[in-house]
């Protein structure tokens, strides 16, 4: 892809995901918010893919748009809410919060280097070279992500692999039951 | 969830399913070559599932893949994890040292061992993700 139409892409990407998240914070339905939620995340995700970054896409179109999305909407069947919240009394405070915020980023932007730029300090730095030298001679597999995860910080994927067994362990002890339990008939009413 | 979809949705979900499944499994023991590796795969698995409980119910993803057995594959992957780690330092050399595991070849014992962790990484992340579905899904509503 030229990087005019990369640049292109993204614009809209970051227009549309604009949108969807003014919606989202306009939104008092909390069932459509939590599908705009979805569809924000496979913007993301189609946003990452422009980036070139195909892993991450992966992740945030599997966990952003789907199974968080899934996981949300079954804990909304659960809940017994107003469908629709209580209009907001008070905004000042908020606009001030996401003004100020707005400006903050607004300052940073111009430090960060652009879209493509082989002076910036990811593509300088030694540590980059080394890595691609280093899993080229020593591990011999064209995927360094997967080198520089699985075997270089190998120590730091198995705290991960476990942080994410504990977490769900965590739930299923709290919330889960010991048995699969088939559902009752009358739980379509609940469906938010 | 519930049961009884459209019949649009219920066609689609079957003719998208074995794909979604095959991609997973593309994901996961292709890591080495292409994008992904086993959180990746993990979750490109788990959410084929989720898509199947949600459209057939989940009676029905339960008889496919049962609570008991994610309950004892979500261990088991960091355990495959943690073990490969482990011939390392039996064979004497550093923990997660995969060259251990091929000395002739240290780059086939670093294949060998990126194969194995990511495999434990992504039985881990698939159970962990459907036990947490399931716990949600297959809870009653307060009355």
């Amino acid at each position: 892809m030229s990087i005019a139409t990369t640049t292109i892409l993204l614009y809209a990407l970051l227009i549309l995901q604009l949108v969807i998240g003014v919606r989202i914070v306009r939104s008092r339905d909390v069932f459509s918010a939590t599908m705009l939620t979805g569809a924000f995340s496979l913007l993301g995700a189609s946003l990452f893919m422009v980036l070139d970054a195909a892993d991450v896409a992966f992740t945030e179109a599997a966990v952003g748009a789907g199974i968080s999305t899934a996981l949300v909407l079954g804990a909304l069947a659960l809940l017994r809410f107003r469908k629709r919240g209580p209009r907001r009394r008070s905004r000042g405070l908020g606009f001030v919060a996401c003004l100020g915020f707005f400006v903050l980023w607004l300052s940073l932007v111009p430090q960060m280097p652009i879209l493509g730029d082989e002076h910036s300090p990811l593509q300088t730095h030694p540590a980059t070279a080394d890595y691609f030298a280093f899993t080229a001679e020593a591990i011999e597999i064209p995927n360094v992500v997967t080198a520089v995860l699985g075997s270089y910080r190998g120590f730091d994927t198995l705290g991960e692999a476990f942080v994410i067994f504990i977490a769900g362990l965590a739930v299923y002890l709290l919330l889960g039951s010991t048995r699969d339990r088939p559902l009752e008939p009358e739980r379509h009413d609940a469906n938010g | 969830m519930r049961t009884g979809s459209p019949v649009v949705i219920r066609v689609i979900t079957k003719q998208l399913l074995p794909l979604i499944l095959l991609f997973g499994l593309y994901v996961q023991f292709h890591g080495d070559y292409g994008p992904g590796g086993g959180f990746q795969a993990g979750v490109i698995f788990a959410a084929g599932i989720v898509l199947y409980a949600m459209v057939f119910g989940i009676d029905a993803a339960t008889q496919v893949v049962p609570r008991r057995v994610l309950l004892r594959l979500a261990p088991l992957g960091v355990l495959i994890y943690a073990g490969t780690g482990l011939v390392g330092l039996i064979k004497g050399a550093a923990f997660l040292d995969y060259n251990a595991l091929d000395p002739a070849h240290p780059s086939h014992g670093q294949h060998l061992g990126l194969l194995l962790i990511e495999f434990g990484v992504g039985l881990t992340v698939t159970s962990t993700m459907l036990l947490l579905f399931y716990t949600f899904a297959q809870r009653r509503p307060p009355r």
